[in-house]
């Protein structure tokens, strides 16, 4: 087993450069997965990339009241952003569900994104949440919906010598909130069977004005479920828009059966999970209880 | 806390000092397996079987050997050939031939990573790359992987010259059956007939891993001369060299094992898996070889406890007296025959006196890693089905379940499943301070239910050696052959102490390798504080008797006329009443007045008493996910008389922890085409902190009148109720009954919405 | 393929490595430092037991590349102690025999170290979600969450002026 070229390079283009000229490299920022991988034989890249070190990959960046979010940011780091925290709880919270406090200290949304598992907890509540990412390549740099990345379990459509640099999730709007629930065996340390990411506006009267519901590990990639969204705006969360809502997600979801969980359970689940995310994004947009 | 009966009370037992090798194991200092290195070591690695059930047609190793960096490859050609040879070390007994065979399959691979050839390089890396030029030319088998489909009509038979033991004629063909046990008596078709009350019920459950957290490891640097010397660690280094010794045709005596400290084994290091590779290796390169396996290699290769299909008929009187059992469960056997069916049969129903019973067990060969002993080895399978029906049949009864096992639980006196009768055992003692217990009737929130579940493991005794010297300035040194998993240097050192009466910190236990100590048997089957710890007394007592003659002979004085006090020897005779003379002045004056001062006690403990434990667990389940959360744990346990009361709670949070975890989540997971899917951490879930409550322990204290202290062992007993009371408690939250464990969301959900 | 040279810190004093790209920082700790007091329970950041401090950090150092670690500060279970002085940690995990094999015990110290650093008066959920990332077979985590709890005590009381 060779060992992979190692390199630190100290610009995004020499990123790009390097990315380009070795299909098989791979750019390293938390590890989490690249090195697992790595690890147990499944991946041999013949060079690994590592961008922590340059300038502005790493921390969030506040632009007016948005967020740019720099792809070597580590999970944890977002909870320490008071102002993120606040306006995308369900986002940072998403993120901390990852692995354990270890694993945070060194994944990355990013990283949890470009890795294209189905069940990658940050990544509904980013869709939801209508984050987009700025991917780096040859020929400059683009901006694209997060859930444009995935494309397959274990793909993305990042062409060769591309890769994410950074993450932007919008300003919130008044009346707000959002809000990620999984499902797992354990209260930590495992993988999503069902993951529900939901962001929604109220406006005064508690009417549902946007909303937006995203699943995990109910398809290939994470699925933005438009008509749930549908389901909810012009309601007032009332029983039977939630319970519209859910039959749109099952309606949506497509699992499959495997070691984690079968395709009842997850079509179950992503009804159940989704009500409870929609209730969860209401209470934080100011919903009366 | 009962009061111990008839017990003087104790300087030292029933304190909780700190252990004598904590220091080292909280700053990073002790060292386990993995952390070993010897002087110009080479790294081996182990190539293993990706089928489940396959013939090799051959094997070349030119290529690897070819690779520069790579000293040595070895195959299942370079062990020697054995004749079948039953030996009865470990855990359990186990054939010879099969223990070869499953450190290096020879003409089949039974299981997917089953060893198949190994190699030893100068760097880890090299090793790895060595193994992919490995070429192994297999033919495919069928294979089978469940216990009825192993026993179905035309199914792959594993072995051809495996009869079904236990079956009188010897059955005329081969089978995956192994072996048939079966215990019981009385009219049990007669009795369920005429019961008012009966339940009947098919219970399943997967292999589970024993999880210890350090993976297997191992030393080995075989000499010129044909000496060899392994460094591991294990439950057992004796274990350890009778094994190896024996798979590898060589006497015991040439090999020394010297024990390091153990990670983790709970019955899964009994055995052993690398060491006879690693000294084929060393012998074939003439340098010291280190074998280690990744945790993978843990999950598809080292011995889970066998899952099961167990069927259970139970029926009571109006009153609640048990009349009738009926029992018979298959256990995976995996890839050789296994032990559990027959600790399985015994622990069954034991702790109920029933009249008519009938408890039939087999052991089933399939094509999984072999089975191995897991804490309490084939007990808590058949005793959740049994378990879970007398919760249900204390339903249908109108009967509170405690109240149940009350009735029909067994005392001292009462004929065991083997017709002799019970010693001193406290299940009932355990079942009324259940009832007792605030928890017992503490209120429950929405959604939460509480189960209860009793049960019991036989425990051990066995050959233990203990060598109790004293330094020159009076202090103490403890040398077992007993490895340390869980503090039993401090349980020795404890009751050393209160014999000779002198201050712990005067005494250092310390574990000692194979040259150094005689034989003892493994630590397991919750005998070491007892056995070990007998022989430990035993020989305290002779160092006692051995300073109070020496100080008789510096006084000059007949030796019944002196008298051991507080630590010391004081003088009854003559003008020199009174006089004291400490240890240390015996000690220090040894050399010129009849030599050092030792002692060796050899023993083979008798008068072990098996531990009985009832547990009660509220669970709280989400009857829209199916998710059970454990919100509050009681277990509640007779421990005899608790030594170190720390480490004996230790060993009862840690039993019910990994019953937790077996009755919720924990299941080997295969893919259609024979092969272990989650081999790691991350799927095989074990529970993590914040997966459980605090799990109060509660010591019940009914002595062994057969050990110097009161000693039972404790060990083992704690994984026994777990799983039926998470059940139990299970079907009292949500009002489903789950026979099939594991019970994860899913499962639990699928029970609450049968309607899909 | 030519090793990789690589300078650190480790527990207070500067270390120099050579280390293959592949090799994790965990390999390098034990084989090549010799501090063997981080364990690999698994190699796949899924039980804790190599758990050490990077730049700070609390991580999983077999999910650590070794090169990674060019420049950073590293702290291991063998600098929690000082010199012969047991950190209260250490202490309250004797005390409350925390540990029954002690293979999973250098992960578990480090990691409650680095949260009572950071949260002096945490609650028992908070010390059972911090230590979900490191396993522990033998004690059901019992005597380990009391021995945290009791230990932030301890600092709390240390830090309060007499």
């Amino acid at each position: 087993m060779p060992s992979p070229a190692f390199h630190v390079p100290d610009s995004v283009e020499d990123v790009v450069a390097l990315l380009a000229a070795d299909p098989t490299a791979r750019p390293l920022g938390g590890g989490t997965d690249l090195i697992v991988q790595m690890r147990s034989g499944r991946l041999v890249p013949g060079s690994v990339v590592d961008f922590k070190r340059i300038a502005g990959m790493t921390g969030v960046r506040h632009e007016g009241d948005a967020f740019v979010i720099g792809a070597a940011t580590p999970c944890t780091a977002l909870k320490a952003d008071a102002a993120l925290a606040a306006a995308w709880p369900g986002v940072v919270e998403a993120a901390n569900l990852i692995g354990s406090v270890q694993v945070r200290n060194r994944a990355t949304m990013a990283g949890n994104l470009c890795n294209a598992s189905p069940a990658a907890d940050s990544v509904p509540a980013l869709v939801a949440a209508g984050a987009t990412c700025v991917v780096a390549g040859p020929s400059g740099k683009r901006e694209v919906p997060v859930q444009d990345i995935p494309v397959a379990p274990g793909k993305t459509s990042l062409a060769p010598g591309e890769f994410v640099v950074e993450i932007c999730l919008p300003a919130k709007p008044a009346g707000g909130g959002d809000a990620y629930l999984r499902s797992t065996p354990r209260t930590e340390m495992d993988i999503a069977v069902v993951g529900a990411g939901v962001s929604l506006v109220l406006d005064a009267d508690g009417t549902c004005t946007s909303a937006r519901v995203a699943l995990g590990a109910v398809g290939p990639t994470v699925v933005l479920v438009e008509e749930a969204g549908k389901a909810l705006v012009g309601t007032k969360l009332d029983d039977d828009a939630l319970a519209a809502m859910s039959q749109a997600v099952q309606a949506a979801s497509n699992p499959i059966d495997d070691k984690r969980g079968s395709v009842s359970y997850r079509k179950a689940m992503a009804g159940v999970l989704a009500r409870r995310a929609v209730l969860v994004a209401a209470t934080r947009a100011g919903a009366k209880a | 806390m009962n009061a111990p009966e008839q017990m003087k009370q104790f300087r030292h037992v029933g304190t909780r000092p700190v252990r004598p090798d904590g220091v080292d194991k909280v700053t990073g200092r002790a060292l386990y397996s993995p952390d070993f290195k010897a002087p110009g070591m080479l790294w081996g690695a182990i190539l293993r079987s990706p089928h489940p059930h396959a013939r090799i047609i051959a094997i070349d190793t030119r290529q690897a050997e070819a690779l520069a960096g790579v000293k040595a490859v070895a195959t299942g050609r370079d062990l020697p050939t054995l004749e079948s040879l039953v030996m009865h070390v470990g855990e359990g007994a186990s054939d010879i031939v099969d223990v070869s065979h499953n450190c290096l399959a020879l003409d089949k691979v039974l299981y997917e990573g089953h060893a198949v050839a190994a190699v030893a390089a100068t760097s880890p890396e090299i090793a790895r790359e060595a193994l992919a030029l490995i070429e192994v030319e297999y033919e495919e088998l069928p294979f089978v992987l469940g216990v009825e489909e192993a026993l179905a009509e035309g199914a792959p038979i594993l072995h051809d010259n495996v009869f079904t033991k236990g079956v009188d004629p010897k059955p005329d063909k081969p089978s995956n059956a192994a072996m048939r046990v079966e215990m019981g008596g009385g009219d049990v078709e007669g009795a369920l007939a005429s019961a008012a009350a009966t339940v009947t019920g098919r219970y399943s459950l997967e292999p589970v891993h024993q999880g210890y957290i350090e993976p297997h490891a191992c030393v080995a640097s075989w000499n010129g001369d044909g000496q060899a010397q392994i460094w591991t660690s294990s439950q057992g280094h004796f274990s350890v060299r009778a094994l190896t010794a024996s798979v590898l045709a060589m006497p015991q005596a040439d090999i020394r094992v010297t024990p390091l400290e153990i990670g983790g084994g709970f019955g899964g290091k009994t055995t052993i898996y690398l060491e006879p590779v690693a000294m084929v290796l060393s012998k074939k390169s003439g340098r010291p070889v280190r074998l280690a396996m990744t945790r993978e290699e843990v999950f598809r290769a080292t011995g889970p406890a066998p899952g099961a299909v167990i069927d259970v008929r139970l029926g009571a009187a109006a009153d609640g007296t048990l009349v009738a059992a009926d029992v018979e469960f298959l256990y995976h056997s995996g890839a050789y025959t296994a032990n559990d069916a027959g600790a399985g049969v015994s622990s069954a129903i034991g702790h109920y006196r029933i009249a008519n019973t009938r408890v039939v067990g087999v052991e089933v060969l399939c094509n999984r890693p072999a089975a191995k002993a897991y804490r309490a080895p084939g007990a808590p399978q058949v005793n959740f089905a049994v378990e879970s029906a007398m919760d249900e049949l204390a339903g249908k009864l109108g009967i509170d379940p405690l109240e149940l096992r009350l009735k029909n639980a067994v005392v001292e006196g009462d004929p065991q499943t083997t017709g002799l009768p019970w010693g001193r055992i406290g299940y009932v003692e355990c079942l009324e301070a259940a009832k007792a217990h605030p928890h017992w009737s503490a209120p429950l929130g929405p959604n939460q239910g509480r189960g209860i579940a009793g049960g019991y493991w036989g425990n051990y005794g066995g050959p233990s050696t203990v060598n109790v010297s004293v330094a020159e300035d009076g202090t103490v040194t403890v040398a077992t052959g007993s490895p340390d998993i869980g503090g039993s240097r401090a349980s020795m050192a404890i009751m050393a102490a209160e014999v000779l009466d002198i201050p712990y910190e005067r005494v250092r236990a310390v574990v000692a390798d194979t040259a150094s100590i005689g034989v003892s048997m493994v630590t397991g089957g919750s005998r070491t504080t007892f056995a070990t710890g007998m022989a430990t007394v035993q020989a305290a007592e002779e160092v006692k008797r051995i300073l109070c003659e020496r100080a008789a002979r510096i006084w000059g004085v007949a030796a019944d006329q002196v008298e051991w006090r507080s630590g010391e020897v004081t003088c009854l005779d003559g003008e020199k009443q009174g006089q004291v003379m400490s240890a240390a002045a015996i000690a220090g004056r040894s050399f010129h007045s009849g030599g050092p001062i030792a002692a060796v006690a050899a023993l083979s403990a008798k008068g072990w008493l098996p531990g009985f434990g009832v547990h009660i667990c509220d669970t709280e389940v989400d009857p829209e996910t199916g998710h059970v959360k454990i919100v509050r744990y009681t277990a509640i346990q007779d421990v005899g008389i608790a030594i170190h009361p720390d480490y004996v709670e230790g060993q009862i949070q840690g039993g019910a922890a990994q019953g937790i975890g077996w009755a919720l989540n924990e299941a080997y997971i295969y893919s259609k085409d024979g092969k272990l899917d989650n081999a790691g951490f991350l799927d095989y879930r074990m529970p993590v902190a914040s997966d459980l409550p605090m799990i109060e322990a509660v010591l019940v204290e009914v002595p062994n009148p057969s050990h110097p202290y009161g000693v039972k062992g404790v060990g083992e007993v704690p994984i026994v109720p777990p799983l039926a009371a998470v059940a139990n408690a299970i079907h009292a939250a949500a009002g489903v009954r789950l026979r099939d464990l594991p019970m994860a969301p899913d499962r639990v959900y699928a029970a609450l919405h049968p309607e899909g | 393929m030519s090793k990789i040279r690589v300078s650190t810190t480790v527990n207070g004093d500067a270390a120099e490595f050579l280390c293959e790209s592949g090799s994790s920082l965990l390999d390098v700790l034990r084989d090549t430092m010799g501090l063997t007091g981080s364990k690999e329970g698994c190699g796949s950041g899924d039980c804790g037991a190599c758990t050490v401090v990077l730049d700070g950090e609390m991580v999983c150092s077999c999910l650590v590349l070794a090169p990674e670690a060019e420049g950073r500060t590293i702290a291991t279970i063998e600098g929690v102690a000082e010199g012969s002085v047991l950190h209260p940690v250490q202490q309250k995990f004797l005390e409350h025999a925390a540990l029954q094999c002690g293979f999973c015990t250098p992960g578990f110290i480090v990691a409650a170290k680095a949260l009572l650093d950071r949260n002096p008066n945490p609650t028992e959920t908070e010390v059972r979600y911090w230590l979900a990332g490191n396993l522990c077979r033998c004690t059901g985590y019992d005597k380990i969450v009391r021995a945290v709890l009791d230990a932030a005590a301890e600092l709390r009381q240390e830090r309060t002026p007499a």
